[in-house]
């Protein structure tokens, strides 16, 4: 799994693609950042929630490449049939996108101790928020990455990706159209919605339910990954 | 090392491969031969674990691919088809990889320094494998496979793709590794699985439809036995002799090929070997034995006659030739006990028991040993 990860990483800024999403989310989060200090407010949970649009662009070029690439160029050979678990494999790249996407959200670190200079910020929600977006991003990787594995084009997996974080992002006004007699379903896909419950986060509320429908949905996703690999093999 | 059984494989409804069993002992090499589609790859994926069979079972140095993966993995080397290659990293970094990933124990950067010399890419190990040439790759490849000095190394063909300066390099190369290694080594390229395989499997449609070694094979295959002699001497003498050799069925005259040299085509009972009696009659002639060959069917007219539609009167042909060996050797046996012969002397038959002599005495073929056999009679008889 470590093996996996050091090559997965060190692939990122091998070829522009880590260099690329760092720049995208430093532009943006950094064009929010500017947005308050020329307000003069010290409110950094502004950024947070942009942050959510850019993220569901982003996340889907980030982790296309990562299973789709290994089908299409027979690398996977080698990975499976290497003393490597399939648990290990999809741990190994998964951890390696978070990272880059946790080297990404550090930047706000950077912008809360810039706002501290003015005044001082309110750590608890800064760190709500961090830790927020952290989880929100790693299940919106989680998801992406089974897209990747279902796919052997890095196209399709990015389109594929980006079309879902669009559904989940709109997933409670899909909701709304339903009519009266199937609330119920509408009921459930509310639940689902990865942006209401990011804003609970973003609005300083730190609610065990939010962090375990996050964590639960990386679980999940991983989960569905490894069996659509070992799937791969059976048929 | 390698022992398989049974395996069979679906692609939804072809059967990509159909029952096949068979192993390999520790440091053999064995070639995996057939045309395309023969089912090799698949076979050489469900060895290595990378897809499964649909049932059947296979088990790498006593662990099972499906029970135990991780034990069993550890134990193969493989270098599949297309070489697996990350094109973003150099050589040195993708080895530095594989090392990690198969989790090797041995000193690093001097494992990996010594695999890059033995398959002679030590100079490029700082490039991209981008910017390697097919050869350098392929070999970059098989140092992929070396990485970990696996038990069991499974090689889909993998001279593909380089000059024939590193062909024989490669071929070279697996030959020393069989020492160590256990290989199996899939070709289309006949003359390299003769140059470097100790076994040949052969395989068409799925199923597997000789396995033997090649002389075996060659053997067993030729219906008749033919050989080509060219001997200095008088030409009807010669052939008087050859004609009264037996087991021999038809003596040709092919012409005076050279001054004072003349050849004939032999065809001999194919039970029989007679390279041995034809030999030692000419020799004691005085006459030179200029060139003795055999007409044998070659390797690529077995596999030719294996894989295409001759297969099934091929394979009736082997099945027979197992046959006619078994009755031979059973037929063999109990004659071989002992031998009747006429005692000149006395005028009555007496038994030599020949138990301990050459086999050759029953064919009637070493006649100097027969010859010995009765004097020695003689001489028993003499002192009782």
């Amino acid at each position: 799994m470590l093996a996996i990860f050091k090559r997965e990483f060190a692939s990122y800024f091998s070829n522009p693609m880590g260099y690329v999403f760092l720049a995208v989310f430093y532009f943006f989060s950094g064009m929010y950042f500017s947005m308050i200090l020329k307000y003069n407010s010290t409110d950094i949970t502004i950024v947070f929630s942009y942050l959510f649009e850019v993220l569901m662009f982003i996340i889907p070029l980030l982790c296309m490449r990562l299973m789709s690439e290994e089908k299409k160029q027979k690398t996977d050979q080698l990975l499976m049939t290497s003393p490597v678990s399939i648990t290990g494999l999809v741990m190994g790249k998964f951890l390696a996108a978070l990272a880059i996407y946790g080297m990404a959200l550090a930047v706000t670190v950077v912008y809360a101790v810039i706002l501290s200079f003015f005044a001082s910020p309110e750590w608890a929600v800064v760190v709500g928020n961090i830790f927020g977006s952290l989880i929100m991003g790693a299940a919106m990787i989680a998801i992406c990455l089974l897209i990747s594995a279902c796919t052997e084009s890095q196209i399709i997996a990015a389109i594929g990706g980006l079309a879902t974080m669009l559904f989940l992002w709109m997933i409670e006004n899909v909701a709304s159209l339903l009519p009266d007699s199937l609330a119920w379903l509408g009921n459930a896909l509310s639940q689902l919605s990865f942006s209401s419950r990011y804003d609970n986060f973003c609005s300083g509320i730190l609610n065990i339910s939010d962090i375990l429908f996050y964590i639960s949905a990386i679980v999940v996703f991983l989960f569905f990954n490894v069996r659509v690999i070992e799937k791969r093999r059976w048929s | 090392m390698i022992e398989v059984k049974n395996l069979t494989k679906y692609y939804g409804d072809k059967h990509a491969v159909d029952g096949i069993s068979f192993s390999v002992k520790q440091g053999e090499i064995l070639g995996f031969l057939g045309p395309n589609g023969a089912g090799k790859s698949t076979t050489m994926n469900i060895l290595t674990g990378y897809i499964s069979s649909t049932s059947g079972e296979v088990k790498i140095g006593g662990y099972d691919i499906l029970e135990n993966p991780i034990e069993a993995k550890q134990k193969i080397g493989y270098l599949p088809e297309l070489p697996p290659l990350y094109m973003d990293m150099t050589v040195q970094g993708y080895l530095g990889f594989v090392y990690d990933l198969k989790k090797c124990k041995i000193p690093k950067k001097q494992h990996i320094d010594d695999v890059c010399r033995r398959v002679r890419i030590d100079h490029v190990q700082k490039r991209l494998i981008k910017n390697l040439s097919k050869g350098y790759r392929q070999r970059v490849g098989m140092a992929q496979a070396l990485i970990g000095n696996p038990e069991v190394l499974i090689l889909d063909e993998p001279t593909v793709g380089l000059d024939p300066k590193q062909i024989i390099e490669i071929r070279d190369l697996i030959k020393v590794l069989g020492e160590r290694h256990t290989v199996i080594l899939s070709s289309h390229i006949l003359s390299e699985v003769q140059a470097v395989c100790d076994r040949l499997v052969i395989i068409n449609g799925g199923k597997i439809v000789a396995d033997d070694t090649a002389e075996n094979l060659t053997r067993k295959l030729s219906k008749d036995f033919r050989y080509i002699i060219r001997i200095e001497g008088p030409q009807e003498d010669i052939r008087k002799v050859l004609s009264s050799i037996p087991g021999m069925k038809e003596v040709l005259y092919n012409g005076e090929k050279e001054p004072g040299a003349h050849e004939f085509s032999l065809e001999s009972d194919p039970t029989l070997d007679i390279r041995r009696e034809v030999f030692h009659r000419i020799v004691s002639r005085n006459w030179t034995i200029l060139s003795f060959r055999s007409t044998e069917m070659t390797l690529e007219d077995i596999f030719l006659q294996l894989t295409t539609g001759d297969a099934s009167a091929a394979e009736t042909t082997l099945a027979h030739a197992q046959e006619e060996e078994d009755a031979a050797a059973a037929a063999e046996e109990p004659e071989a006990e002992s031998i009747k012969i006429v005692n000149p002397d006395t005028g009555l038959e007496e038994e030599i028991d020949v138990k301990d002599g050459a086999p050759e005495i029953v064919e009637g073929f070493d006649t100097k040993a027969v010859e010995d056999s009765i004097n020695a009679t003689k001489e028993n008889g003499g002192e009782e």
